[in-house]
């Protein structure tokens, strides 16, 4: 595979990169005594690394290149190590059980404060969930999902302080809450699709967040709400260690409720429908499915699971502000659903760990957080488009099946 | 006996564009009408129109359901046109590609079912029966257009030909008594569409179906259809049995063009 060519192509690539690189790596601009310094051998170590790396590329690419011809080849899908780790129950249940033993040892093990950023990452899968029904199944691109979030998170702080509402009364009503406004905003955009859906949402999403931002006499502006109270439990007091413990495994709970909701859901004739909505709208509508309804409820119940994830998130934290509603936070949220994988409850939860457990555990490399983030993301949009864990179809079996008639 | 399906003077303008120009059609009940004309004559916007996909300027649409009410359709959306026992198919075929074959049907039943999403998360058991009720027809339906050996397999891994008739079988799932196929043998070779010529009789005849298709392969549509329109333009210029159509001097001007006199 080494021929003139490739070698040819691999230095136009290295050559490329140091050329980009060129003003961050190898100009430094003294600023005390003024002088320039120059790198040089910088440049080289970049080089020789563009160099070694556009071969490991081209191996992938052509490796993945094979991959797909012998797919087609052969007419059906390669079964890939986790799918197949996912179909086969005697694998399947054992690893389950000792996930599910690990995450309720897990308090106990380890300390406070990796217990916290277990609970944040279980807000995660909740809410990941939740989006995953909007742009995974229904094939919504939704950028604005944070909205819900805020709504959730604002309705218990401002029922709290205003009415004294306490944590379980209001997760219902912040779930209510935030169904209708996916309802108020899927009204407008059921004619859109795509880029231009995602834009609307997009601008949705900000309203929000200004509105928050701004409308001091509603939410107490920039400055936010603090001592949101934590979840009770029938009236005992708790020490912070146990409350912690507690919303840990409350979160649990929710995540729990969420993975069999969303399953049920997605097995469901309306589940169907949502799907079949992604794959074809006029074809969708000809096979006698409303349009409408299906977006709406795709919407609406998609902001259910964000409004519930806010008020666990403002009782976890205990203070809010507008902040933490920004346009990144829809991008992390959607991220987390592409590369878990759209569609896939597995793929969802599995992007949430990733994504929120490994910048905490990789506080090291925090600088270079956002560049490894690009950089996974465009590998995995290339080698895996289907995310981490991707989509697997119901199948079913026929045996002593009656119609209902002939 | 009043005709299942009756269109009067429709018409259809995109901007400035006549595409359809008052066009009198109708299907009575158990017949097999076809609708042919040149490329471009505005035979797959007579179908957009009456399936509620466009919206026509102008003009009648009427189901009369045998042994029930009459529906005017004119206007309604895609999805009631359906409800009210019109299916179709699409001339590019639009199944659902990334879902298994069984679910492309199970989609068609869509209208006919009723569970909720509180159903749906409760799984009682009116909710359960009707899930298993839906698999079986489903698959009674797969059975029945030849295509049960692919029941789990992606919808977008079927060879051609069986892609056409699982969109015939989507189609049927929704339990329609007017059947529109949008050019059901494009593509197709010899054999498949002789298969296809027998799957359609076998629908009028077991299910009672009747059918209105649009269709290029002038041998299916002659041996096929009790009755031919024929478009041009916009505008119908002919109609008749294949016998009548076969001779009309119009249809052979549109098809084959004017011999100039010197």
């Amino acid at each position: 595979m080494l021929n003139v060519q490739e070698l040819k192509k691999s230095v136009l690539t290295a050559i490329w990169f140091m050329f980009l690189t060129f003003p961050i790596m190898v100009i430094k601009v003294n600023t005390i005594n003024q002088t320039v310094e120059w790198h040089w051998l910088r440049m080289l170590y970049v080089g020789v690394g563009a160099f070694a790396l556009s071969f490991v590329w081209r191996y992938l690419i052509k490796r993945k290149e094979a991959g797909t011809r012998k797919e087609v080849e052969e007419g059906e899908g390669r079964v890939l190590l986790t799918q197949r780790l996912l179909q086969e129950p005697r694998l399947f249940r054992p690893i389950v059980a000792l996930l599910a033993l690990f995450l309720l040892i897990f308090p106990f093990v380890f300390s406070m404060y990796q217990t916290n950023i277990m609970t944040t990452a279980l807000i995660y899968v909740v809410v990941g969930l939740g989006l995953n029904i909007v742009v995974g199944l229904a094939g919504l691109l939704d950028l604005g999902y944070v909205a819900f979030y805020a709504v959730g998170a604002y309705s218990y702080a401002l029922l709290n302080l205003h009415f004294g509402l306490g944590f379980w009364t209001v997760l219902p009503i912040g779930a209510g809450l935030a169904f209708i406004c996916g309802i108020i905003l899927g009204f407008p955009v059921l004619r859109l699709r795509g880029d231009y859906l995602a834009i609307v949402t997009l601008g949705f999403g900000e309203i929000i967040r200004l509105v928050l931002e701004n409308w001091n006499a509603f939410s107490k502006g920039p400055s936010g709400i603090a001592n949101i109270p934590r979840p009770g439990l029938f009236g005992l007091d708790l020490s912070l260690h146990q409350s912690h413990i507690y919303i840990y495994y409350l979160m649990i709970a929710m995540a729990i409720f969420t993975i069999f909701a969303v399953k049920r859901l997605q097995n469901s004739r309306i589940g169907r429908a949502w799907i079949a909505l992604r794959e074809d709208e006029i074809a969708c509508q000809a096979m006698g499915i409303d349009k409408t309804r299906t977006k709406l409820s795709a919407f609406a119940l998609g902001a259910t699971w964000a409004g519930m994830g806010g008020v666990m998130f403002a009782a976890k934290t205990t203070f809010i502000n507008p902040a933490s509603f920004t346009i990144w936070e829809s991008i992390i949220i959607l991220c987390v659903v592409v590369l878990g994988g759209m569609g896939s409850i597995v793929g969802v939860a599995c992007g949430a760990a990733i994504l929120i457990l490994l910048p905490e555990y990789l506080r090291a490399f925090s600088e270079y957080r956002m560049l490894i983030f690009g950089v996974v993301l465009v590998m995995m949009m290339v080698f895996r488009p289907g995310g981490f864990i991707s989509e697997v179809r119901q199948t079913y079996e026929f045996k002593g099946l009656k119609p209902s008639k002939n | 006996m009043a005709p299942i399906l009756d269109v009067t003077q429709l018409t259809m303008d995109f901007g400035g564009l006549r595409a359809l120009d008052s066009i009198d059609f109708h299907i009575n009940e158990g017949e097999i009408v076809a609708l042919i004309g040149p490329n471009g004559a505005g035979k797959t916007t007579f179908f957009n129109c009456i399936t509620g996909i466009y919206a026509p300027t102008r003009g009648q649409v009427t189901l009369q359901r045998p042994r029930a009410e009459t529906v005017n359709i004119k206007g309604l959306k895609p999805n009631q046109v359906t409800e009210a026992g019109m299916a179709r198919t699409f001339q590019n075929i639009r199944l659902f590609q990334n879902m298994t074959v069984l679910e492309n049907v199970m989609i068609g039943r869509h209208c006919r079912l009723k569970a909720g999403i509180p159903g749906a998360l409760l799984r009682n058991r009116a909710t359960i029966a009707e899930e298993e009720q839906v698999i079986a027809d489903s698959y009674h339906m797969l059975e029945k257009i030849g295509l049960s050996q692919y029941v789990n397999e992606f919808a977008k891994n079927l060879p051609y030909g069986a892609q056409r008739r699982l969109e015939i079988a989507r189609a049927m799932a929704t339990e329609p008594f007017i059947l529109l196929l949008d050019e059901p043998a494009a593509g197709m070779n010899a054999q498949e569409t002789q298969e296809l010529d027998d799957l359609i009789i076998r629908i009028r005849e077991e299910e009672g179906i009747s059918i209105l298709l649009i269709e290029h392969d002038m041998k299916l549509v002659m041996s096929l259809s009790d009755r031919i329109y024929v478009v041009d333009y916009g505008k119908k210029i002919a109609e008749g049995s294949p016998a009548e159509i076969k001779n009309d001097p119009a249809v052979i001007k549109a098809y084959l063009g004017e011999e100039i006199d010197a």
